[in-house]
């Protein structure tokens, strides 16, 4: 019986270990075979090493503080914005998710497009601050604008694993801790944030990682200004034909999502045995 | 070298409504094309720029020949090379820019024209237009011209009060996040190799060297690195100066009156894109017919007035009135400038544009 379940479930399985084969794992093996051979398939580790070049290890440490501030940015907007959901009543707080989610229904080239012409100097905001004699402020094209766009973007997948951590905490705890003695604040630093932290985690490496690797963000709202190592891969595929150079520069990439993967394994099974 | 295309969303919408509208077939025409037999043997596989032709050319074409065509359209050439190169025989007529067609050539994906079998490119084609393609097709053995332009400036002479024939202008402290560049390797080196007197098709080190620096200088004046954004930024008046294809040129002078172009005096870039045969191509006949249809100076006219960019089609421009002729944009006097075509320039050479490209972008 077991046996006959186990193997009916294998079976719903395959569609997708087909997909996940034909379209992750493949290809992440060519990432690697590429990324460690020179264009006569030779092995070598210079497009890994090459990371060291100034014009790479310079987009990459623009594109880590650009995707760190945009971080930052998201959690103290999303964690302040969770706390109010989940204290609303059911029914009104899913038509906050709703408004929420709603934008993520666009096409994301087309809301980052939409950027453009709110930011521009002809733009919506600059627009109605000559009207009212203000002086144009400049905000396309420069850091400001490349962060802003990752926090639009990005900010959904910062705030729906808080929210659905926060609404996991059990009420009784925290009036355990408040019949106990604790304030406001206490019991927020020493139960509701510990016990939501597997969800700031999660939505943490959600918002760094698509943040970190990103090039059309930095491209429509950088004015081709500002390179991030996203820009950096995606032209030495599309412009430069230089598959193994963008391949090992997507290596090093792709070691600081792992990096980021472990601590977020790492931290849940923490929890886990906490349990 | 050129592309009219808004956004480069639109393409793919494009290329699937104009195959949607050739597949389903409407009017009559189309009608009788569902009569023809629709095999491979009968198609023919036309991979050109988005917005580059004048739709109704294509139908004609089906109706006249019988061939069905099956039409794709890519943004750029960067865009267009790999996909011929992993498979040359997907598609049978193309139509790149000079330097990658020189590419192209120089790696055997070409096919050697037969000349006699497409008449009206021998009768129509301008013998100037002929020799400026020898820059990039010695002997004009690969490749038949299709439309041709210049590198220059367009700025809004409302807004800037002088009358600009110079490169400086773009390194003018005045302009300040006034001034578009284009974004990408070659285009932007033309500009400061140009300035500085060199060729721009130069591979030496100290010449690269010494525009790469000058370009990193000119960044802070630079408000954005773009490519189809150049026309319609002008035309919104997002900024004062833009480095612009002549083409795309005419077409925001038509949308805003108070843009103007200048050819730059010190010289610049003259392009040609031009139709190719792939050598795998299995419908070489076709391919040829095609050809020579866009060469009649009827059809040559028909896509002119629909893409507005300058022809080296004889027979059509004398089917054109005095004041289009007259038009210094689209049919500049070549004589006057120092005008270059890009060369291809090897492999090394293009890589160490794109590592000095790679510097100034992440300066």
């Amino acid at each position: 019986m077991s046996k006959t379940r186990r193997l009916s479930s294998a079976f719903l399985g395959l569609p997708y270990i087909f997909w996940a084969a034909a379209f992750i794992v493949i290809p992440l093996i060519m990432v690697v075979w590429y990324g460690l051979t020179d264009e006569n398939g030779a092995f070598t580790f210079a497009n890994v090493a090459a990371i060291a070049d100034p014009a790479h290890s310079k987009a990459l440490l623009m594109a880590l503080l650009l995707s760190f501030l945009a971080t930052v940015v998201c959690f103290l907007l999303a964690y302040p914005l969770c706390m109010f959901l989940v204290e609303l009543q059911k029914g009104s707080d899913s038509f906050l998710t709703m408004l929420l989610i709603v934008p993520m229904w666009m096409n994301f080239l087309l809301r980052t497009y939409a950027w453009q012409s709110i930011l521009e100097k002809t733009g919506i905001i600059n627009t109605a601050l000559t009207a009212l004699g203000f002086a144009p402020l400049r905000m396309i094209n420069t850091n400001g604008a490349i962060i802003l766009g990752m926090v639009y973007n990005f900010l959904p997948f910062m705030v729906l694993p808080i929210y659905n951590a926060l609404e996991k905490i059990d009420k009784n705890v925290i009036n355990a801790a408040r019949d106990l003695g604790a304030d406001g604040r206490i019991t927020f630093l020493r139960v509701i944030f510990p016990l939501s932290l597997p969800g700031v985690i999660s939505g943490v490496t959600m918002v760094f990682i698509p943040a970190l690797t990103t090039f059309v963000v930095s491209s429509l709202l950088g004015g081709g200004k500002i390179l991030l190592i996203g820009n950096v891969i995606e032209q030495e595929f599309m412009v430069a034909y230089d598959w193994n150079l963008g391949s090992g520069l997507s290596l090093v990439l792709l070691i600081f999502i792992i990096i980021n993967v472990v601590i977020s394994a790492v931290t849940e099974k923490g929890e886990e045995a906490k349990a | 070298m050129k592309k009219k295309t808004v956004f480069s969303i639109c393409l793919p919408l494009l290329a699937a409504g104009l195959t949607a509208y050739l597949a389903a077939g409407c009017g009559k025409s189309s009608r009788e094309r569902e009569d023809a037999p629709d095999n491979d043997s009968n198609r023919l596989y036309v991979y050109n720029w988005g917005e580059y032709i004048d739709p109704e050319v294509i139908g004609l074409f089906e109706e006249e020949t019988g061939y069905k065509v099956v039409y794709d359209v890519f943004e750029t050439n960067e865009i267009m090379y790999p996909k011929v190169a992993a498979d040359p025989s997907q598609y049978d007529v193309l139509c790149p820019s000079d330097y990658m067609i020189a590419k192209m050539a120089g790696e055997g994906l070409l096919a050697e024209l037969d000349m006699d079998a497409m008449p009206e490119a021998k009768t129509n084609i301008g013998e100037q237009f002929w020799r400026m393609s020898e820059d990039f097709d010695p002997g004009n053995l690969y490749s038949v011209p299709y439309t041709w332009g210049t590198v220059g400036i367009l700025y809004d002479s409302e807004r800037v009060d002088e009358e600009i024939t110079s490169w400086d202008v773009l390194w003018d402290e005045k302009y300040n996040d006034e001034i578009l560049m284009q974004d990408s390797v070659r285009d932007l080196f033309a500009v400061a190799l140009k300035k500085l007197g060199y060729s721009l098709n130069t591979t030496d080190l100290n010449e690269l060297e010494e525009a790469k620096n000058l370009l990193i200088e000119q960044k802070p004046l630079v408000q954005a690195y773009v490519v189809d954004e150049v026309r319609d930024k002008m035309i919104a008046g997002e900024s004062k100066i833009g480095v612009i294809y002549s083409g795309e040129a005419e077409y925001t002078r038509e949308e805003n009156e108070s843009l103007s172009y200048c050819i730059p005096k010190e010289g610049t870039n003259v392009w040609v894109d031009a139709w190719v045969v792939t050598k795998d191509s299995r419908h070489k006949k076709a391919a040829y017919d095609w050809i020579n249809f866009m060469c009649r100076p009827d059809i040559a006219l028909m896509n002119f007035e629909y893409i507005y960019y300058s022809t080296p089609n004889i027979g059509a421009m004398e089917l054109m009135d005095e004041e289009t002729l007259s038009n210094e944009v689209l049919f500049p006097d070549v004589g006057k400038y120092d005008l270059e075509a890009y060369r291809y320039l090897g492999t090394d050479a293009e890589r160490l544009y794109y590592n000095l490209w790679k510097e100034i972008k992440s300066a």
